[in-house]
């Protein structure tokens, strides 16, 4: 089962360390991880996505509780919450595919940030599953780098 | 002066406090949190913090080893409820705390400990003695600190102490570079602790805690069973009026023992692995003993069908195989600390509460809808088997052909002394009333079996984490804490080495703490899993002198004289309580070597990961 874990901390060194000791220590990987600070800069959001078993996963949500240095934990259900996450992808192309990758990126509403003679650099947010769709899409062309910031993610109400 | 006078009373900060060394403000820190003792060794990266002890009213106990001064840390404050305090060094001072500071966090003990650090501007570079013990210690700690600025120590050793002491107490690091430490500032301390993501009081509501008396109400047989937090929440009163009105029995968990009194008819002992077989039935049934996990499991009566849990976190040592442990009782689960529930064993009604305060509320409810049932059938049944499989032992006849016997005692059944029948005399002798430390294996077990405790903080043993060599250290920490209380360390030849350093602390220091071993020259407890799993190869458990096996080894009692600490050695059963007698009248450090066979079992014995129609128990 893959869970979205929003985690507000305190601003403070150690405390990334801390969390991610709580999935390390039982064996369990983070699919991705963002953190960033809030509008309160003494705060940051944690952002993380895991996948587990419920108890484990209920266990660690329990464990993040008991950290002094996290003010709030939030165990997002399917539905509740918002979130988007945004890429940077670098794309092979030559002058036959780019205005074909160009085309396709228009319609992912996505953004072209840098244009090399072999390549060029799309910003795209969105998502997950937009974002999987596109990167399937630009396999095909050759994805020469790829660096994604993770889902992060914002409760509805 | 008179400028600097009119200054002072013109703000109420400014007060007498005058500019202050990082390392003396720590120490102020330390006042101001009630600290009388610490148990600290120096070295290069904190002796800045000794020097400003020199000047303190705090009482510094320099242990011989570092882990002697945590695990004495945490003596002191098993005993107390108050957070015990130690300090070392930076790098291998550090690292010796670890062990100590773990035993702490497995056994939700207070604990401040004190690190010095190299200078900040060394740190990451591999400097001498440098290591990372913020890093190294983060799974075992409740929460630490490492100070980068000196205006930040006030508040932290604030916080550090808030912490450790409340809610599921637990160990703090506090790790302080030396250029901190040399640093000078005029403190300002605060007066209050805020910290956003730290909320430990929890209540239950009065409508999850009705649902308790509901289901007490439905109940024929229910069972309390009870832990270390009824001692650290202080709830052992409220616990003892509570059995009182509803005449439910009791049994605890071995960091529970004195929570309630064990020579009460509704006290049940401890379970688990090696506790009681009547409190095991009592929570699980009854069963005919089977002899193969492939066997059925045979009922005789049945066990508990509500299971009141309160302040314990149904450990492996308890349950064994968790699925089967109280399989047809409702469980209730009360316990502060919400990653609890659920955590090992699903509750069918989990509360989060201090658990002083549920059971305070439990017994204001209980007057507006008192118990009627009297639980007259329960009480009957748990009385018989409580006469049936009661804690005891015989001279086996292992025993009787052991090495011991021969070499020492030339087949004199009346002379051997067995490991129990010294705890039950020491019981006796004491009357009950003395603090026990103990170090780790068979005779820890023993002690809890044999001596019956009456009071919470009486019984101090590294239970969750196991680590050999905390009686002693242990010991001088309870005795520093309480110094008209008598404490005896019940201790194995093997884990009272691990730390036989502490014995010139014990005399340097004048801590009059006492020590009985249970010599058996073996690993005890390591050795029993051999003899019934590994048909008695002995893989590294025998600690004496192969080449000499007559010669008890090492002579703890020359070793004690090089320590100027009074010792003597106990060969026979008619010298034994003449000894045990000196011991407690010495008014100095004691040590009795009493050498027992290394042949006896300890039992009741649930085997690892099996139930409780595994059991063996009949002697």
């Amino acid at each position: 089962m893959r869970h979205t874990i929003s985690v507000l901390v305190e601003n403070k060194f150690g405390v990334l360390t801390r969390v991610a000791g709580l999935f390390s220590g039982r064996g369990y990987n983070i699919d991705t991880l963002n953190v960033a600070p809030t509008a309160d800069p003494t705060a940051s959001r944690m952002t993380i996505v895991t996948r587990g078993d419920e108890a484990t996963l209920d266990q660690i949500v329990k464990q993040l509780n008991k950290l002094p240095d996290v003010m709030k934990v939030h165990d997002f259900r399917e539905g509740e919450y918002v979130d988007r996450e945004l890429v940077l992808v670098k794309v092979s192309v030559d002058s036959k595919t780019r205005t074909e990758v160009i085309q396709i990126n228009d319609i992912f509403r996505g953004k072209v940030v840098d244009l090399q003679p072999e390549s060029l650099t799309i910003e795209l947010t969105g998502e997950e599953s937009k974002i999987e769709k596109f990167l399937e899409l630009m396999k095909g062309f050759g994805v020469l780098d790829l660096t994604r910031t993770g889902k992060v993610a914002m409760p509805r109400r | 002066m008179t400028k600097l006078s009119k200054k002072k009373k013109a703000g109420p900060k400014a007060q007498t406090v005058p500019v202050m060394t990082g390392s003396e403000i720590l120490v102020a820190c330390l006042e101001r949190e009630g600290v009388d003792a610490i148990f600290a060794y120096p070295g290069g990266a904190s002796m800045e913090i000794h020097q400003a002890l020199t000047r303190s009213k705090i009482r510094t106990v320099l242990p011989r080893h570092e882990q002697g001064g945590v695990f004495a840390a945490g003596g002191y404050a098993r005993a107390t409820g108050r957070a015990g305090v130690c300090m070392a060094t930076s790098g291998p001072g550090a690292t010796n705390l670890v062990t100590g500071i773990a035993d702490a966090y497995m056994d939700s003990v207070p604990l401040v400990a004190i690190t010095g650090q190299v200078v900040q501007s060394m740190i990451g570079k591999g400097g001498f003695q440098e290591t990372d013990i913020y890093g190294m210690t983060l799974p075992v700690v409740k929460h630490s600190y490492l100070i980068t600025d000196i205006k930040e120590i006030p508040r932290i050793v604030k916080e550090a102490f808030h912490i450790a002491q409340t809610g599921r107490p637990g160990p703090v690091l506090v790790d302080i570079p030396k250029n901190v430490q040399q640093a000078r500032w005029q403190p300002e301390f605060p007066e209050e602790v805020h910290i956003r993501g730290y909320n430990p009081w929890k209540e239950a509501t009065d409508a999850e805690l009705n649902q308790i008396l509901d289901l007490l109400g439905k109940s024929e047989r229910p069972v309390l069973y009870v832990g270390g937090g009824i001692i650290s929440g202080e709830a052992s009163a409220e616990l003892r009026k509570f059995v009182e009105v509803t005449g439910i029995p009791v049994t605890t968990t071995l960091m529970g023992c004195g929570a309630f009194p064990e020579n009460d008819p509704l006290s049940l002992r401890w379970l688990g692995m090696h506790g009681a077989a009547y409190a095991n039935w009592a929570v699980n049934g009854e069963y005919e003993q089977r002899h193969a996990v492939t066997e059925p499991m045979k009922l005789i009566a049945p066990g508990a069908d509500l299971l009141l849990a309160m302040g314990v976190r149904f450990d492996d040592r308890v349950t064994g195989k968790v699925d089967q442990f109280c399989e047809t009782g409702t469980i209730v689960h009360v316990d502060i600390d919400a990653s609890e529930i659920n955590k090992n064993k699903p509750a069918h009604l989990p509360i989060i509460s201090d658990v002083k305060y549920a059971l305070g509320r439990l017994l204001t409810l209980l007057k507006a809808r008192p118990l009627t049932k009297k639980f007259s059938k329960w009480h009957q049944q748990v009385a018989a088997w409580k006469a049936k499989a009661p804690f005891g032992y015989i001279v086996t006849e292992e025993v009787m052909k052991s090495q011991h016997m021969k070499d020492h005692l030339n087949g004199r059944e009346a002379e051997v002394i067995l490991p129990q029948m010294a705890i039950e005399a020491l019981y006796e002798l004491t009357k009950g009333e003395a603090i026990i430390t103990t170090g780790v294996g068979q005779h820890q077990m023993w002690s809890g079996q044999f001596y019956k405790f009456s009071h919470p903080r009486q019984f101090l043993t590294s239970a969750g984490l196991g680590a050999m060599g905390y009686g002693y250290p242990a010991a001088l920490g309870a005795k520093v804490a309480c110094p008209n209380r008598q404490v005896v360390d019940i201790d194995g030849d093997g884990s009272f080495l691990m730390n036989v350093q502490e014995l010139a602390t014990a005399h340097i220091e004048k801590i009059n703490a006492k020590v009985i071993i249970l010599n058996n020259q073996h690993l005890g407890m390591v050795m029993q899993w051999e003899d019934r799993f590994y048909k008695g190869n002995r893989g590294n458990t025998y600690l004496g002198d192969p080449d000499n096996r007559a010669q008890i080894y090492p002579d703890y009692v020359a070793v004690c004289r090089s320590f100027n600490v009074k010792s003597e050695r106990v060969m026979y059963r008619s010298d034994l309580r003449a000894a045990i007698q000196r011991m407690l009248d010495a008014d100095e450090p004691y040590v009795l070597d009493i050498i027992v066979p290394y042949t006896e079992h300890v039992l009741p014995f649930i085997p690892a990961n099996r139930t409780v129609a595994d059991m063996i128990w009949k002697l």
